[in-house]
């Protein structure tokens, strides 16, 4: 009965979609029934983000309801219920009109069908050679396009400028190479001073070392997995140089107490209240972070030198149950123009998505975001792209949570073990 | 209790039916008009949802891509030979015995201790019931806190969560705080059912206090004991908000219980309904037998 309900209910979806375009046929500009900018006639679209991206997602539909007719109603769901939420508004066809997904978990949900293709409407931006392609790429399933990117986060060194200068190191300088990076947090730890540490991760969260450590592989030539997805490459010599560079730190007492169980609610607290050297850290809390510490920003290096950045952040798009699609576009179509890329992202020193527009007046006032958007354009920095990213690497005690703690923590020797079955998890 | 329920309507209607079947089909429709809004409710709010559940167990389930038709028996066998799924099942019984024992030895401690009168009654019994007015989440956030290494008041470097062997404890400790005044309350009604006289007659029969516990109270108690073992047993084998705030089945998954691994399934990665069912229905068989066992026992000792 219920499958019948949702059977009609979808068909009916469908139906009504038909329609729409229908109408915009008649109405529309020329020839086809998409156009580049969509429809703005005062529609309320629905659109659902994460928690952690709420600073530049209140932003961004702030600007846009004050300068269109459409009005878009925000809903922001904590982190952890984000796919839950979605997962069980999927199965009943009540999916907003436009949701964001971590860009990480996009192949999957592109893959189930929960988005609408862009492809030619995508077609139809001028800039759209311009827009970021590690989010478009993860967006892409059989050659169509469903997503756009949404909110970049990008993964730095932040290092700690006050406590560089009392540690006699050049606040100036950050570390280029992986050996750097071990030796000056060590050089922090040396100070001895109470509560201070030399640098701090997620022990227990395998986000946060996705996000951190794959670029110091990347930028030291490495992949780490198959273009596919599909096979781990995380047992190469460049991985195994930066376990051992967390272990040796690890082993030095200089990491914060509490690493060891941090499953990512924290990770980023102890660098905002000064206690820590230098780590790697995403580049959005820059503003956030400026306000309590003198931050330093580097690129992640890798074992010789490189630079590297994890592109992550959500992407969005048109959900499948959406009948508001000419008015859902509208908003995709302002979110990618330099309106909101410049004067709303850029203005709130978040990364901007489009190359064209990284050198901007609010970049230029600070070096700093100067690095973060130069590095995200760098051949070396990557979006990984996987059906199984979520349980192979994401997931609270994925396979790749037990490889780094061993790898950290326990028995080294067992990585071929640990990476064989992160093969197995990404290959089901 | 519920058995001579059910038992006297039959009775009066074996010794009154004979004469007449009309009156009796009349009382029956009544009765049934009684049970309606109850039936109505178990309907709708479990009857209905386990049919769900059920036949998502036998179907290939996914999170986003729904029903994608029969998957009958590798949806059992595949949650089976999930690599969680034995080191979950142990925990999750190591769990239950752990907290069961301490929860029911304090309870029955504390109920003793605020059951006479005296001065500080009051406070002791509202302060070991006030626990319990939070909610088990707000409980273990609040754990969380005096957990964290970063937040805690606690002074010294402490790793509460860090070891299995600390997670396991700390997360008992959390549910020890929470759950001890609710089995105190219910201890202590069935304590002050116990007829005075009873105890006078042990008094003057000449038994000290071990004997007057160990024979008058523990026996005379046991209806209660019971109810409280079966919440507990139960509660405990379902365990999931706690862990999944304090721990999230951590560290090494060492902590992962029985129900964090249904919505590991379904929720964390796998995003497998069927699966995550398949567990589920599994897990509401093996309560079935518990329940039955102890229900079992129960009986067989009122006799």
């Amino acid at each position: 009965m219920r499958r019948i309900l949702a059977v009609t209910a979808i068909a009916s979806l469908l139906a009504s979609v038909a329609a729409c375009g229908g109408d915009d046929d008649n109405g529309g500009s020329g020839g086809g029934n998409i156009t580049a900018e969509g429809a703005d006639d005062g529609t309320e679209l629905a659109l659902w983000t994460r928690a952690p991206l709420e600073l530049q997602a209140k932003a961004l539909v702030e600007a846009y309801n004050k300068s269109h007719k459409n009005q878009v109603k925000l809903t922001i769901v904590p982190n952890d219920d984000y796919v839950a939420k979605v997962g069980a508004a999927a199965g009943s066809g009540d999916l907003p009109d436009l949701f964001a997904a971590d860009i990480v978990y996009v192949p999957n949900w592109t893959k189930a069908g929960l988005f609408a293709d862009l492809t030619d409407r995508i077609k139809l931006l001028p800039y759209a050679d311009k827009i970021n392609q590690g989010h478009l790429q993860a967006g892409t399933f059989e050659d169509k396009e469903y997503v756009l990117p949404f909110v970049l986060d990008l993964s730095v060194i932040f290092y700690n400028k006050k406590l560089y200068k009392e540690a006699g190191l050049d606040p100036e300088k950050g570390p280029t190479t992986i050996d750097e990076f071990k030796e000056q947090a060590l050089a922090i730890q040396k100070l001895k001073k109470p509560g201070v540490f030399g640098t701090y991760f997620g022990g227990n969260c395998g986000g946060c070392n996705v996000f951190t450590w794959f670029p110091m592989i990347w930028a030291s030539g490495e992949e780490v997995m198959n273009p596919e997805g599909t096979q781990s490459r995380l047992d190469g010599t460049a991985a195994q140089k930066v376990y051992a560079t967390w272990r040796e730190l690890q082993e030095a007492g200089a990491i914060a107490p509490g690493a060891k169980d941090e499953t990512g609610a924290t990770w980023v607290a102890a660098f905002q209240q000064g206690k820590v050297g230098v780590m790697p850290y995403p580049a959005t809390l820059l503003s956030t972070a400026a306000k309590t510490v003198d931050v330093g920003v580097v690129p992640i290096p890798g074992v010789n030198g490189g630079a590297s950045t994890f592109v992550g952040g959500d992407g969005i798009g048109i959900s499948k149950d959406s009948k508001k699609s000419e008015q859902a576009w509208n908003f995709l179509s302002w979110m990618t123009s330099e309106a909101a890329q410049v004067d709303v992202l850029a203005a709130n020193d978040s990364s901007v998505s489009r190359t064209d527009l990284a050198d901007n007046k609010y970049s230029q006032k600070d070096p700093r975001v100067v690095t973060v958007n130069k590095v995200a354009a760098s051949p070396q920095s990557k979006t990984p792209v996987a059906v199984n990213f979520q349980q192979a690497f994401n997931a609270p005690g994925s396979p790749w949570m037990t490889l780094v703690r061993d790898q950290v923590y326990g028995d080294p020797s067992t990585l071929g073990k640990d990476n064989a079955a992160l093969t197995d998890s990404l290959a089901q | 209790m519920p058995r001579s329920l059910t038992l006297s309507p039959s009775k009066t209607a074996v010794v009154s039916s004979p004469s007449r079947s009309a009156r009796r089909s009349r009382t029956a429709l009544t009765g049934w008009a009684y049970a309606a809004p109850t039936a109505l409710f178990v309907v709708i709010f479990f009857v209905a949802p386990i049919g769900l559940v059920g036949r998502m167990s036998v179907s290939d389930w996914g999170l986003f891509a729904g029903n994608r038709g029969w998957n009958a028996p590798e949806n059992f066998t595949d949650a089976v030979s999930d690599r969680l799924f034995w080191p979950a099942v142990w925990f999750t019984v190591k769990y239950t015995v752990l907290t069961t024992v301490i929860l029911l030895v304090l309870a029955l401690g504390l109920a003793l201790l605020v059951q006479e009168s005296s001065r500080w009654n009051g406070i002791l019994r509202t302060s070991f019931l006030v626990p319990s007015a939070l909610g088990l989440a707000s409980a273990s956030l609040l754990f969380y806190a005096l957990y964290s290494p970063q937040a805690s008041p606690i002074p010294g470097q402490i790793s509460f969560l860090g070891t299995p062997w600390s997670a396991l404890w700390s997360t008992v400790a959390l549910i020890v705080w929470r759950f001890a005044g609710f089995y105190m309350l219910l201890l202590l009604v069935g304590l002050q059912s116990i007829p005075g006289d009873v105890y006078e007659a042990a008094r003057l029969d000449g038994a000290g206090r071990w004997q007057t516990f160990r024979h008058v109270t523990l026996p005379l108690l046991r209806p209660s004991l019971a109810l409280c073992t079966i919440l507990c047993v139960t509660g405990s084998l379902l365990a999931f908000d706690q862990f999944y705030i304090l721990t999230k089945g951590g560290p090494d998954n060492s902590t992962v219980t029985i129900v964090q691994l249904i919505y590991n399934m379904a929720f964390q990665g796998q995003n497998n309904l069927g699966r995550a069912a398949a567990l589920s229905i599994l897990v509401l068989a093996a309560l079935l037998v518990v329940n039955i066992v102890q229900f079992r026992g129960l009986r067989g000792r009122e006799r």
